[in-house]
This record gives C-alpha cells, structure tokens and sequence, in this order.
C-alpha cells in the first residue's frame, strides 16, 4: 500500500483554519485537566467550507490488537448469534417450562433457517460453545490493550461527557449549527462505544450463567435467576444487531474514513485521532 | 495515491471479503462440514473445564422450597419407548465392570441403604426448567459398596428403554446430590420417570439423568451415550 510507505506515522495535524470539528490542539492540550473551553469561545468559521483542498495528514488511529479484535468479533458475534438463535428454536420460551412466559416478541416461534447455525440443537450448541472460547479471549484482550495502553481514555464515558453529548446530540438533531470539539471520539460515540463493551461483559456473564447454572449458581442469582438470566442473554442479541446496524450506517454516514483505519490502522480523516 | 473515495470502496470489498464466508456459514442451518471433527474437540475441551474447572464436588445445587414445585402432571417426561416402558419381571439393578465387590440391588435394597431428599430445579438441553422433588440413595453409597478398581473412571448406565444408555465422569457421580431415585414428587417413579430406578441429580441436563436403569458398569474408557453420540455434549453439567 502506497499510503503506508509515506514517512512520519504519528503526525500530529498541524493547526489549520480548516477544522470545524477538530479544536486547535494545543488549546484542547492546555486545557485538559478543566472543561474544554466551550466550541462557542472558538472563533467558528461563519459557514462549513468544504476543506477537501486541504491534504489532511495520514495519521495511526487504531493499534493492531484492536483492529483485528474488532474483525474478529464481527465475525464471531455472527456465528454467536446465528447459533443462538438455532438453540432458542428447541424452546422458543422465556420461563418456567408450562409458562407463564415473558414477553417476546419471538414467542413460539422459530427463526428461518437462513439465520440459524448449527442445523439443529446439538449442532448449534457446539457451535455456540466453541466460537464462545475465542470471543471471550479477544475481549480480554482488546480491554487489557485498553487498559495497558491508556486508550480507555478516549473510549470510556465518564459523568463529564454528560453535557457534551447533549450538545452531540444538537447538533445532529440540527440544533446546535457548529460541531462540538472532540477527541478521538466524540461523546456519544463514547457512550455506544463504553456501553457495548458493557453490553458484551453482560453477555458473557449471562451466558456462563446460564451454561453452569448450578456451578455457577451465585451468578445465576444475581441475574434474577435461570429463566430471567435466560431472558437477558436473548435481549442482549438485539441490542447488538441494532449497535451494529446502527455502528455502520454511521461509519459510511458520518465517517467512512474511519472504515480504512479500522482496516490498516491509518486514518486520513476529518476527525482527530487523538484526544 | 488514491482519494478517499476509492479507498472506501476498496475497503467494502475487504470487508465484504470478512464477512461473505461468515454469512455464507450462518446461512442454510450448516452443521459444520468439515469443521464438524474440530467442534466436538472443542466440545471435549468444554467437558475437561466443565468437570475439572467449575465442578466442585461440595458445592451443591441450590434447593427449592416444596411450594415452587412444577405440578406433577406438568412435568416433562422424555422416554424413546412409546407407550413408556415397563420393567422386566425380577427387576434389579446390576452393578459390576471394573470393580472390587460387584452387586446385584432389588429396589428393597437400594431404599435400604441411606435415603436424600431435596426439591430442586431440573434443566433440559432445550432451555426449560421445572423443579421436582426426589428421593434416592445417594449414588456415591454404591459406589463406595462396590469398591471400584483404581482404573475405574467411568460409569456407563444401561436401560430397558431401547438401547438408551450414558456415561459419567466419576467426579458427578459421587457428588453428594447425585442420586438413584426411585421417588418423585413423593410417590414412586411410576413409568414416565424412570421407575423403578433412575439417576437424578440437579448438577446434570435431564439427557444425563438416565431412566429405566438396567446396570451400573464402572469402566476405564470413556462410555458414550445415546445422544452423546449423535453430538451432544458429553458432560451435560449445569
């Protein structure tokens, strides 16, 4: 690739009249410990010129474990969910075995075999216990990367990211003209990002419960019991399907640079890549 | 170079590269193919953790409170022989294989030896659950009756409904909650579960909890099983 061959990876974007979204880093830099100075201060541009003159550096954005973490969980959420779903068939209920059944949209019924995995129970369990192991290994690794790195930063969403995905939110919503400065990654995407990796502890842990639930009986109680935990570990598959819908839309929508950097890691985007 | 525009369009055929073998795999209910040998590995693997990892043999299966109990007649029965089957005439337990004292229990015998009773939930491969209440002699009683030979690492149970049979590790089968049970719900077995004598234990899925018993046989070879064998998992441990 011709793009990797160019010189100075960590270049940090100089300062430019061009970024509507990217704060003069300096200023973002010195003032880090205390709220950021609010974009309103900044003087604005009086309208979005498009800056595709401008040659943006090529800038690293992703490291390596988190690029083929995130592959590979796309890969194995699939084959987790195509057979789960073939293991909800052999009993398409929530709750005790004669009922009474929580709500489900799905009640009774199965999905086509189109989106299953497995062929039938067995198949889909063995499928569903074997692609867990490498589901849960990448995850570990991709949060002690998080950790170790200090990544997390950029990702966790924290009380003070309150107000500034409010004001995300305007602006998307159109009511707020100018886009509010962020780091790597803006605040709401902070909040999708923080409560997905939230959303796949939930998973993991409702799955071992329900796996082992008189091994691991504590954990099973602390979900409300096997019915209910059952109950969660199903949910949890359509929250997933609507982050990922969602996840992609947004990434050709608002960013499609950012599919290249989760690919070879470089970015050459509107966005910085750094907080 | 290229402009970004390209760049993204080389990059959803990349990513269409990822995710076509992926969807192409979770699509037509594929079992596995080739893969299929890999997967019971890893099903192996799974029953090695299951048994050596999260089996604690002291640490027992909550219990139920008797007024939590699935009503009798709502409690599932799974047999492969229709009508249920009956007992043969002169109906007793055969226990032997690689052990020290083999032994021949009637029903008397076993509801002799030392008795346990607990009301606890039952878990079906399927996904359902429904509470029961057991009485038996506590397996481990046999097992230490017997004397197995230090070669001995398995048990495999045969029965009178067709060629129904399973194995154990022996670690499950000593637990203290794994039982013969020749009582649910406080009457007998009767034909739909398992009488006169079955296992029962809640720390295994209900296909472990083998009905109709014939014989006890400890061995040093892992046994199979009549559902093991067409690709469930061996261990079956809640």
């Amino acid at each position: 690739m011709t793009d990797d061959a160019q010189p100075a990876p960590e270049t940090k974007p100089e300062p430019k009249p061009e970024p509507v979204v990217e704060p003069a880093p300096a200023v973002e830099a010195a003032a880090a410990p205390v709220e950021p100075a609010p974009a309103a201060i900044q003087p604005e541009p009086p309208a979005p010129v498009p800056v595709k003159a401008t040659k943006r550096p090529l800038v690293k954005r992703h490291h390596g474990i988190v690029r083929i973490t995130h592959w590979l969980n796309a890969v194995l959420l699939l084959g987790m969910i195509a057979s789960g779903l073939q293991i909800y068939g052999a009993f398409p209920h929530f709750g005790p075995r004669n009922g009474p059944y929580l709500p489900n949209p799905w009640d009774g019924k199965k999905f086509p075999e189109s989106v299953r995995l497995g062929g039938w129970l067995a198949g889909g369990l063995n499928w569903h216990f074997a692609l867990a192991w490498p589901f849960v290994a990448g995850g570990l690794a991709y949060l002690l990367y998080l950790i170790t790195s200090g990544e997390w930063r950029s990702l966790l969403f924290r009380p003070r990211d309150i107000p500034r995905a409010i004001q995300m939110q305007l602006y998307y919503l159109r009511l707020r003209r100018e886009h509010p400065p962020q780091g790597k990654h803006n605040a709401l995407q902070k909040g999708a990002y923080s409560f997905i990796i939230f959303l796949a502890i939930i998973s993991v842990l409702t799955g071992f419960a329900i796996y082992k639930p008189a091994q691991l009986s504590w954990l099973t109680a602390l979900f409300g019991g096997y019915e209910l935990t059952r109950y969660w570990h199903f949910w949890a598959v359509w929250i997933f399907i609507a982050f990922s819908i969602v996840h992609v839309l947004l990434v050709f929508l608002v960013d499609p640079a950012s599919l290249r950097s989760m690919i070879t890691g470089w970015y050459r985007g509107r966005f910085p890549s750094h907080d | 170079m290229t402009d970004d525009r390209s760049l993204s369009r080389r990059d959803l055929f990349r990513l269409g590269m990822v995710a076509g073998p992926a969807a192409l795999a979770a699509s037509c209910g594929w079992q596995g193919g080739p893969l299929m040998p890999k997967l019971n590995s890893i099903s192996l693997f799974n029953d090695w953790v299951g048994e050596k990892i999260l089996l604690r043999n002291g640490r027992l299966a909550p219990v139920y409170p008797v007024s939590k109990r699935t009503p009798s007649h709502l409690f599932p029965s799974y047999a492969l022989t229709n009508p249920r089957p009956e007992p043969p005439a002169g109906w007793a337990l055969n226990v032997g294989g690689l052990v020290s004292k083999p032994a021949v229990l009637t029903l008397e015998m076993i509801e002799a030896l030392p008795r346990v009773t607990y009301t606890v939930k039952h878990h079906c491969v399927e996904g359902w659950s429904a509470i029961a209440t057991w009485t038996g002699a506590p397996l481990s009683a046999i097992i230490n009756m017997v004397e197995p030979k230090p070669e001995a690492k398995y048990l495999r149970f045969d029965t009178f409904d067709h060629n129904y049979y399973n194995g154990w590790d022996l670690k499950s089968a000593m637990h203290p909650q794994t039982l013969l049970a020749y009582s649910f719900n406080g009457g007998p077995l009767g034909a739909a579960h398992g009488g006169p004598v079955r296992v029962y234990s809640p720390i295994k899925l209900g296909y472990k909890l083998t009905k109709y018993l014939t014989s006890l046989t400890f061995t040093a070879e892992r046994p199979g099983g009549y559902w093991e064998d067409q690709g469930y998992p061996w261990l079956g441990g809640v």
